[in-house]
C-alpha cells in the first residue's frame, strides 16, 4: 500500500516534470512568434512614418522657397509725359449710360496704349544707370505682367498721374530661378535663358539688396498666368475649390446623413433595400473618373450647365462623396448601444423622437468625422474635374459658382506640366502645401468637433 | 382563424394563469411569439391583476422576457418578430391597429436589465418622459414631477444636490433606481421590469426590491427574475415559464411550497435551470 502510494507519487511528479518541459519548449517558440509579429508590425509602422516624413520633407524643401519670390522695390514715377491721356470721362449733360461706357472704354484703350514699360525702365535705371542704352534688356528683369498692374492702378485712381509711388515689382521668373540657384551657372551662354548682361545685373542687384526675396503675396492674390509666369497665383483655384467644398457640404452632407438615417432606422429590410445597400457600398468603390464622365454626360450635356464651373464640379464631387457619408453615418448610428433606444422607446418616445433626441446626438461625432473626411477627400480629387473642363486655363477669380474656374488639385496638375520646369517645380510644391494645409485644417476641425461633442455627452 | 381563437379562449377557462378574482389589469389569451419561423412562446394565457407584483421565473430561454416585452410591444422593434393571439390592457387589444404604441408605452412603462440612463443630467433623465407627453407644462410642474419621481424611487436624498450632473455618473444601483424613477415619472399604470437587479450588488438589489414593494401600492408590477429568492421576497404571485410554455402561475407562497407541476418543483428545488 505504502509503496504503491510512493510509486504513484513518483509517477505523478515525473509526469508534472515532463509536462513542464513540454510547455517550456513550446513557450520559447510562442514567445519568438510573438516577438516576430510585433517586430514586423513595428517595422511596418516605422516604414510608413519614414515614407510620410520623406514626402513632407521633399514637398516642404521644394515648396517653401516658392513662398518667397524675387521682388524689386522701386519708386515708380507716373510721368504725365509718358502716360498721354485725357481726363477720365465724366457724365456729360444729355448723355446716356451706354454712351458714357463707350467713352470710358476708349479712354481705357488709350491708357493701355501708353508706354508703361518706360515707367518701369525709368525706375530701374536709378539702380542700373549704365543700362541707359539697353532698356529692352533691362526691362526683362521685371515680369511682363507688372505693366498691366501699373495700368490698373491708374484706371482705379487717375490722380496717380504725376505722382511717385513706392512699389514692389515682381522679378521675372527666370531671374527668380537664377538667384535661387536653380539654373546651372556653368552652362555656356547659348544655353542660358538669360543674357550675360541680365545675369550680371541680377547678381549685382541681389548683392546690393535691390532685388530681395520677399513673401509672395502674388501666390495667393493672383490668378494663374501664362504670359507673366512670376505672377501666376492660386487665387482662382482656391476660390474654385472653396465653392466646390461649400457645394459638397451643402449637398452631400445633409442628403447623405438623411439617407443613412432612413436606411438604417426606418427602411424595411427586404430585397430592395438590400440591393440599395449593396449599390451604395459598390458606389464607394467606383473610380472617381467615372463620376466625371457622369457629370459631363448629365450635368453638362443634358442639363446644359456651364463647362468648367464649380457648380458642376461640386455636384460631381457631391455624388462621389455621398456613399462615403452614408456609410460613415450608418456605422455611427449602428454603434449607438440599443439600450439607449430601448430606454427612449420604453417611456413612450416615438421612433422619430428616439432617433432625433437620443441616437443622433450620440452619433454626431462619428457622423461629423465621416462627413469631413468625405469633404476632404472630395477637395483633393482631380480626375473627375478634368472631364468637366476644369483643367481649362482660367485667369479670373470666379465671382459665383457658375463662373469658369479651376481647382487646387487641377492647378497642381497644370503647373506640374508647365515648360518652365525649374520655376514651376517649386510653385507646384507650394500649391501642394496650400492644398495639404486646407486638408489638415479640415481634419483638425473634424477632431475638434469630435472632442467637443464627445465632452458634451 | 377567428374560430380558433374563440376555441382556445374557451379552452383557456380554468387553465393556468386565468384569474377569476380581483380586478384584472392585463390579460393574454393564446399569446404566441415567433422569431422568424421559430415559435418562441407557445400560447400563453395569463391575467395580471391590478396592483399586484407578478414575478416571472424560469430557466434561460424559457420565454419569460419575450412575453414581458409583448406587454408593451417592445418586441415590435425586433426584426422578424411576430406576435399572435390577444393581449389586452383594461379590455383594449394592445395589438389593435387603432391603438397607438406610444400611448401604450406611456401606460405600460419598462425598466431594463442593464441600467440605461440617458447620457444627460439626472434632471433631464426624469423630465424627458413628462416633457414628451406634455404632462408638465411649466418649469415648476416639471420640477415637482422630477422631485416626486425621485422621492418615489428613493433616490431624492442621494441626488438632490446634483440634479444637473450626468445620470451616467451614478453608481449601478443608483442608475437603476434612476431608470425606475424615469419610468415612474410618466405615471404609467403598469411597470414591466426585466431582471432589474441582475447587474447590481446585493445592497443595491435590496434597495430596488424594497422600492418594488413600495411601488406596488400605486402600480401594477410585472418582474422577470432569475433569482427565486427575489421572486419569493417581492411578488404576490409567481408565474413559471419553461421552454416557451407558461407552466404554472399561483400565489408565490404556493409556488414555492406546493407547486402543482413536476417541472416547477424540479426548477425551484434546483434540479435544473
Amino acid at each position: 500500500m505504502n509503496t504503491t502510494n510512493q510509486t504513484n507519487l513518483q509517477d505523478r511528479e515525473a509526469a508534472w516534470a515532463k509536462q513542464r518541459r513540454v510547455v517550456e519548449q513550446s513557450l520559447a517558440r510562442r514567445h519568438a512568434a510573438e516577438r516576430r509579429f510585433r517586430g514586423l508590425g513595428l517595422s511596418g509602422v516605422i516604414f510608413g512614418l519614414a515614407m510620410v516624413a520623406l514626402l513632407f520633407v521633399t514637398i516642404l524643401a521644394k515648396g517653401l522657397p516658392a513662398f518667397w519670390q524675387a521682388t524689386i522695390p522701386v519708386e515708380i514715377y507716373f510721368d504725365p509725359q509718358i502716360i498721354e491721356v485725357e481726363q477720365r470721362p465724366g457724365l456729360l449733360p444729355g448723355e446716356s449710360a451706354a454712351q458714357l461706357r463707350e467713352r470710358e472704354m476708349a479712354w481705357q484703350t488709350q491708357l493701355t496704349m501708353s508706354n508703361w514699360n518706360r515707367l518701369i525702365e525709368n525706375a530701374l535705371l536709378e539702380f542700373v544707370p549704365e543700362a541707359a542704352d539697353s532698356r529692352a534688356e533691362l526691362r526683362r528683369l521685371v515680369t511682363s505682367g507688372e505693366r498691366f498692374r501699373l495700368r490698373d492702378m491708374v484706371v482705379a485712381d487717375p490722380s496717380l498721374i504725376g505722382k511717385r509711388v513706392r512699389l514692389d515689382l515682381l522679378a521675372d521668373a527666370n531671374i527668380d530661378v537664377w538667384l535661387k540657384g536653380n539654373i546651372d551657372r556653368d552652362l555656356p551662354d547659348n544655353q542660358q535663358q538669360l543674357s550675360a548682361k541680365l545675369r550680371q545685373w541680377a547678381d549685382d542687384l541681389y548683392a546690393r539688396d535691390v532685388i530681395r526675396m520677399s513673401f509672395s503675396t502674388a501666390l495667393f492674390a493672383n490668378t494663374d498666368s501664362r504670359s507673366s509666369l512670376a505672377s501666376a497665383g492660386l487665387a482662382g483655384a482656391l476660390a474654385g475649390s472653396l465653392y466646390m467644398m461649400l457645394i459638397v457640404i451643402l449637398l452631400a452632407v445633409p442628403v447623405g446623413v438623411a439617407s443613412a438615417i432612413y436606411l438604417q432606422e426606418f427602411a424595411p429590410r427586404n430585397k430592395f433595400t438590400d440591393l440599395i445597400e449593396v449599390n451604395i457600398n459598390n458606389l464607394a468603390a467606383v473610380p472617381s473618373i467615372i463620376f466625371g464622365l457622369l457629370g459631363a454626360a448629365v450635368f453638362i450635356n443634358w442639363f446644359k450647365m456651364p463647362l468648367s464651373a464649380p457648380i458642376v464640379g461640386g455636384l460631381v464631387l457631391s455624388l462621389m462623396t455621398l456613399p462615403t457619408v452614408i456609410i460613415a453615418t450608418r456605422s455611427a448610428l449602428q454603434a449607438i448601444p440599443p439600450s439607449i433606444r430601448q430606454a427612449a422607446l420604453g417611456i413612450g418616445a416615438s421612433k422619430m423622437q428616439t432617433i432625433f433626441h437620443h441616437v443622433l446626438p450620440l452619433a454626431l461625432p462619428g457622423i461629423l468625422t465621416g462627413a469631413i473626411i468625405g469633404v476632404a477627400q472630395a477637395i483633393g480629387e482631380t480626375a473627375p474635374l478634368l472631364l468637366i473642363g476644369m483643367s481649362a486655363f482660367v485667369a479670373a477669380v470666379p465671382a459665383t459658382p457658375f463662373d469658369q474656374s479651376t481647382a487646387l488639385p487641377v492647378q497642381i496638375y497644370l503647373w506640374q506640366g508647365n515648360e518652365l520646369r525649374n520655376f514651376f517645380e517649386a510653385r507646384t510644391s507650394a500649391a501642394i502645401i496650400v492644398l495639404l494645409s486646407v486638408m489638415i485644417t479640415l481634419n483638425a476641425f473634424a477632431i475638434w468637433l469630435r472632442k467637443r461633442f464627445e465632452k458634451r455627452w | 382563424m377567428e374560430n380558433n381563437l374563440q376555441r382556445s379562449l374557451a379552452a383557456a377557462e380554468g387553465t393556468v394563469g386565468v384569474s377569476a378574482a380581483a380586478k384584472i389589469k392585463m390579460t393574454a389569451r393564446d399569446a404566441r411569439v415567433f422569431y422568424g419561423e421559430k415559435e418562441a412562446l407557445h400560447g400563453v394565457n395569463l391575467d395580471i391583476r391590478e396592483n399586484e407584483v407578478l414575478a416571472f421565473i424560469g430557466p434561460s430561454g424559457c420565454g419569460k422576457s419575450t412575453f414581458l416585452r409583448c406587454l408593451n410591444r417592445m418586441n415590435d422593434t425586433i426584426d422578424g418578430c411576430r406576435v399572435t393571439g390577444k393581449i389586452e390592457l383594461d379590455g383594449e387589444d394592445i395589438y389593435d391597429r387603432s391603438l397607438d404604441v406610444v400611448l401604450l408605452r406611456a401606460r405600460v412603462g419598462m425598466v431594463f436589465q442593464k441600467p440605461n440612463p440617458f447620457p444627460k443630467s439626472i434632471y433631464d433623465n426624469i423630465a424627458y418622459g413628462p416633457k414628451l407627453h406634455g404632462l408638465a407644462s411649466t418649469r415648476a410642474e416639471l420640477d415637482e414631477v422630477v422631485e416626486r419621481s425621485l422621492i418615489r424611487a428613493g433616490l431624492w436624498d442621494e441626488v438632490k444636490d446634483r440634479l444637473d450632473q450626468p445620470g451616467t455618473g451614478l453608481s449601478g444601483g443608483q442608475q437603476q433606481r434612476l431608470c425606475i424613477a424615469r419610468a415612474v415619472a410618466v405615471s404609467p399604470e403598469v411597470i414591466l421590469m426585466d431582471e432589474p437587479c441582475s447587474a447590481l450588488d446585493p445592497i443595491a438589489t435590496a434597495k430596488v426590491e424594497q422600492l418594488i414593494t413600495e411601488l406596488a401600492e400605486n402600480f401594477t408590477i410585472v418582474i422577470v427574475t432569475h433569482n427565486m429568492q427575489q421572486a419569493a421576497r417581492v411578488s404576490n404571485r409567481t408565474a413559471f415559464f419553461h421552454l416557451g410554455d407558461l407552466v404554472e402561475v399561483d400565489d408565490t407562497t404556493h409556488i414555492f411550497t406546493s407547486p402543482k407541476d413536476k417541472r416547477t418543483e424540479d426548477y425551484i428545488t434546483g434540479r435544473f435551470g
